[in-house]
């Protein structure tokens, strides 16, 4: 088993200013057009429809993929750079750190003035294939999604006036956004492109689990291979939502976790008018890389994943508020999973993870901020590559 | 009625011999057993359908009896083996994640081999593979399915006998192309056959009975569903949109020739299930699905109705979701036989006679809206919500044999050269850039040691050792197979960039 630190800086960054790589991140193949493209393994296979949900040998859903590379870099920049956020003291990275699975290992975020948010953030691996972001699905492209953490008062807290004037008056960025845009003039949209260019590169698909799909059993233990078996046995009815291979069919699901202690009810997708029958309904989570990104659920209301897990075999409708009458997704029920099966799950779960395809974080950034101080964590081990029988 | 598929599909009528599949084993196994209570005799008769692909090599046979595991056998199988499991019990849950394997019981006077789930294992077959073949098995006590698939395609699920089973006795999901036919189920506290989110599917000759829904196509399309007796289960055939699943619509269903009698056992369905709503005494109940066609069905003594057909608003426990259409269109009745149903219906039904002025025990019942449906000869049928209904322009689907694919759905062939680009850059860039230092060395200098040498290369990335000093180690490579660890090898000496 072997520990990376964090990877060096980028190597075209030159000693007096910055230049964006020309070449695509890993898993990305550089075609006409000046596009990166994704390849993986995965691509072998077909899927029903093309929807990407199916077993052990189903090809991926369609991607945002396409992205130049240096619209990719430029959003790795931003992406780690405080200058997004109104005071300077949040970048995307304080929520979504590399080092935590893109998540930020909170219950609830708080933002770049402290204020406590209502949601737990998410860990941003393999978002380039999600049709809905957010956990109750409101917003459906990445660009679209981008705008709305820095804009939030309890996130980033920014104006689009004071961004697009802090981005202007930096000495490197208006020079990198022409490399990337070809523009001289910063916009918002561009801004949200390269966000969503970076976070599409944030692809995890080389899993102890992948292996084992692509044919080589040994990749698993025997008691990963027994909690594969009961995630996706039509007891615990796991992959009936958490669906192979990204692990999520990207519905909205009302399954009625709690909220912690003192939260109010959360109603999820449902607060949209004409909505009502998704109350209390959240988007089926991707769970590769899940072992990182405790706590669990969209409040962080549990703190492991056995808790998560049990969670399932506590009764239908066992957490809901005595006031609330939800129409509860029929796969939720009563499995009475056993205290080993729970373990067993967990076990498969951890075999989920895959970090080797982690982006480099910047040594330096263009805005001459530091690196937001949550960032100083060394990334775990990677425990993708080494194969369970060593 | 676009019906561009009546017309496509006329299956080749393989002679499936049966004991060919056999040829080149020792002659004296027993194993032509299987086969011969299989097919009733040396061969199966011509109109036998197929949808494994029959690739005309047959591996080896691995036989397991009591006392063994039938996974060690699965375990030791390459794709093209046959698993000949002989009778006795056998406690414990399969999973076959491979391609190409039969799974066969074996049947010796009378005996079939029997997995015993002992009310405490989940699922007792479970394959990701696609040609899978399971036939002759008697399956008994599990909690979770019987036979379940997921995302195997061309599957043959045959001869089986699946008893007080959990959720669903045979539950394919997400494959294309199968047959489920001569299976005889029951006590299943849903369905028990249960096809959801698959294409080109035929469900022939079973029995189902005892069961909260006898056979289920859900968000599934190109089905036949024929010549099944579906009787005592709260509901008989079902053809379903579900909403708030991956894959959105159900589309061209025949539903042919079945008997479905006295389909009145009250609701066992668990609380929230889709089924638990079902009125018991339901013979046909189509919710949301197009182009599904009633023919020729003999529909008897089901008090509730002989055919219910209802949209998502009128239905109990269906969520909301904008990408699927509630509304059944295109709904055929042709000819069928029904008699003696609607004897004891729900005061809905009766108050939506009322409206039409209509009294008596309904045949069939249409709730919320429905377009471009037609039915025949309705005259003979006592009828609410059809009366607006046309006749249809047609009166049988004879020249649709069934759906299965004419060639069977075909795995994607990958040339070793894709393979090899598709591990280098989902892999190998993770580490190695062309120039410069990544984690691992530059794949400008491995390309400046390995020239030539790609099986070198292959060999090296099997069991690396550790070379520089000034790098870590680089992690083995053997989840590869040879094949592949050569395609990578190649594909990284002739890149470019
Ligand atoms: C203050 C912490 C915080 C910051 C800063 C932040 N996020 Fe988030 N992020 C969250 C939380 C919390 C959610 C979930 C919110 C919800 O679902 O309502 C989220 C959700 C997302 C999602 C949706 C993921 C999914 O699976 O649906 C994306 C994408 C994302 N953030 C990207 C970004 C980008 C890009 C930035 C910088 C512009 C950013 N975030 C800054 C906390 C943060
Ligand atoms: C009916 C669909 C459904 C089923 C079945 C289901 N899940 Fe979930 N899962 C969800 C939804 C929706 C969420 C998000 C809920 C929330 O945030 O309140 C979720 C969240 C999770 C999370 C937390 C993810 C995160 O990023 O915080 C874990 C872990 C999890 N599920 C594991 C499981 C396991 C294990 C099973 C089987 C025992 C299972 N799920 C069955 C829909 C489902
Ligand atoms: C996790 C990082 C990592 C991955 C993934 C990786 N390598 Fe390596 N590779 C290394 C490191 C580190 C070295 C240097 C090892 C040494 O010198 O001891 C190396 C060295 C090599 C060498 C040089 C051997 C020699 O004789 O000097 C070859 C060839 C090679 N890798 C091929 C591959 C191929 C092909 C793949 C993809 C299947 C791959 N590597 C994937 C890290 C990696």
């Amino acid at each position: 088993m072997m520990l990376y630190g964090l990877l060096l800086a980028a190597s075209l960054s030159t000693a007096d200013g910055f230049s964006l790589s020309q070449s695509c991140p890993p898993s990305f193949e550089l075609v006409a057009g000046n596009q990166c493209k994704l390849v993986s393994r995965y691509d072998m296979y077909d899927s029903l429809q093309n929807k990407g949900v199916g077993g052990t040998q189903t090809a991926l859903p369609e991607r945002r993929d396409g992205f130049s590379p240096q619209q990719i870099d430029l959003g790795r920049y931003l992406f780690f750079d405080p200058l997004l956020s109104g005071n300077h003291q949040q970048a995307c990275a304080s929520c979504h750190q590399p080092a935590r699975g893109f998540a930020d290992g909170k219950a609830l975020s708080s933002g770049a003035n402290g204020q406590l948010g209502n949601r737990s953030a998410p860990s941003l691996w393999n978002v380039g294939f999600l049709k809905k972001l957010f956990w109750d699905g409101r917003s459906d492209t990445l660009e679209q999604q981008a705008l709305i953490p820095m804009l939030a008062e309890h996130e980033m807290a920014n104006t689009p006036a004071k961004l697009l004037a802090d981005l202007q008056a930096n000495n490197h960025y208006p020079a990198l956004f022409r490399q990337a845009f070809n523009t001289d003039r910063i916009e918002l949209p561009q801004v949200a492109t390269a966000l969503a260019a970076f976070q599409s590169s944030l692809v995890s698909l080389n899993s102890r689990y992948d292996h084992y799909a692509h044919g080589y059993h040994q990749a698993l233990t025997e008691q990963e291979i027994k909690g594969m078996n009961v995630f996706r046995s039509f007891v615990a009815r796991c992959a009936e939502c958490h669906t192979p291979p990204l692990f999520t069919n990207q519905q909205i699901a009302v399954i009625g976790t709690p909220e912690p202690d003192g939260m109010p009810f959360d109603a999820g997708a449902g607060v949209k008018p004409g909505w009502e029958k998704l109350r209390g309904g959240f988007k089926v989570p991707t769970l590769r890389n899940i072992a990182l990104t405790a706590p669990y659920m969209h409040s962080g209301r549990f703190a492991t994943l056995g808790e998560a897990t049990e969670f399932y075999s506590k009764g239908r409708g066992h957490a809901v508020p005595a006031n609330e009458d939800l129409l509860l997704h029929w796969h939720i029920w009563e499995p009475k999973l056993t205290a080993e099966e729970v373990e067993q799950i967990t076990a498969f779960l951890g075999s989920l993870t895959d970090q080797s395809l982690t982006p480099q974080t910047p040594k330096r950034l263009p805005s001459g901020l530091a690196l937001p101080s949550e960032l100083h964590t060394e990334l775990p081990p990677n425990t993708a590559t080494s194969g369970a029988t060593e | 009625m676009k019906k561009t598929t009546i017309a496509l599909a006329l299956l080749l009528p393989v002679a499936f011999i049966a004991g060919q599949y056999f040829s080149g084993t020792a002659q004296q196994a027993p194993s032509l057993a299987a086969d011969v209570s299989f097919s009733g005799g040396a061969a199966a008769s011509n109109n036998a359908k197929k949808s494994v692909i029959d690739h005309g090599e047959v591996g080896q046979v691995h036989q397991v009896k009591p006392g063994q595991l039938i996974m060690d056998a699965v375990k030791a199988a390459q794709p093209g083996d046959v698993i000949q499991v002989f009778p006795g019990d056998y406690v414990e849950t399969v999973y076959i994640d491979k391609d190409n394997i039969r799974l066969s019981g074996v049947i010796i006077d009378g005996k079939r081999p029997r997995l015993y789930g002992e009310n405490r294992l989940n699922d007792a077959i479970l394959y990701s593979g696609n040609n899978i073949l399971i036939e002759n098995f008697l399956i008994t006590k599990y909690k979770g399915n019987g036979i379940m698939g997921q995302a195997g395609n061309n599957f043959e699920i045959r001869h089986n006998i699946i008893e007080d089973t959990g959720v669903y006795g045979i539950f394919p999901q997400l494959g294309i192309n199968g047959l489920v036919e001569h299976n005889v189920i029951s006590g299943i506290e849903d369905a028990a056959i249960y096809v959801g989110m698959s294409d080109h599917i035929h469900v022939a000759n079973n029995e189902v009975f005892d069961s909260v829904a006898g056979i289920e196509i859900e968000n599934s399309r190109h089905a036949v569903v024929e010549n099944n007796f579906v009787h005592n289960n709260t509901g008989g055939i079902l053809a379903f949109v579900t909403p708030g699943l991956p894959i959105k619509d159900t589309v061209d269903v025949i539903i042919r020739n079945n008997w479905i009698s006295n389909n009145n056992t009250a609701n066992f369905g668990a609380p929230g299930s889709m089924v638990a709503g079902i009125p018991a005494g339901t013979g046909i109940l189509i919710m949301a699905a197009d182009e599904v066609i009633i023919e020729d069905n003999i529909i008897i003594g089901n008090k509730t109705a002989g055919i219910i057909i209802t949209d998502h608003q009128n239905a109990p426990n269906t969520t909301l979701d904008p990408e699927s259409d509630p509304t059944p269109d295109k709904v055929m009745i042709l000819n069928n036989l029904m008699y003696n149903n609607g004897y004891d219906t729900i005061a809905e039904a009766k108050v939506l006679m009322a409206t039409e002025l209509k009294q008596g025990q309904p045949d069939i019942i249409r709730v919320g809206n429905s377009n471009n449906s037609c039915i025949n000869n309705p005259q003979q049928y006592i009828t609410v919500g059809v009366s607006k209904w046309p006749a249809c322009s047609f009166t049988n689907t004879d020249s649709v044999l069934n759906y299965l694919l004419d060639e069977p759905a075909a795995p994607r062939t990958v040339a070793a050269e894709e393979k090899g680009k598709y591990v280098y850059l989902g892999v190998c860039t993770g580490c190695h850039a062309y120039t410069g230092r990544l984690i691992g060395p530059p794949v400008q200098v491995i390309q400046s040691l390995y020239m030539d040498e790609p099986q070198a290369l292959a060999d090296y990335i099997l069991n690396p050792l550790k070379k520089r000093d000034d790098y870590p180690a680089m992690p083995k490579q053997d989840y590869l197979d040879a094949e592949t660890r050569l395609a990578v090898a190649e594909y990284m000496l002739n890149v470019g960039n």
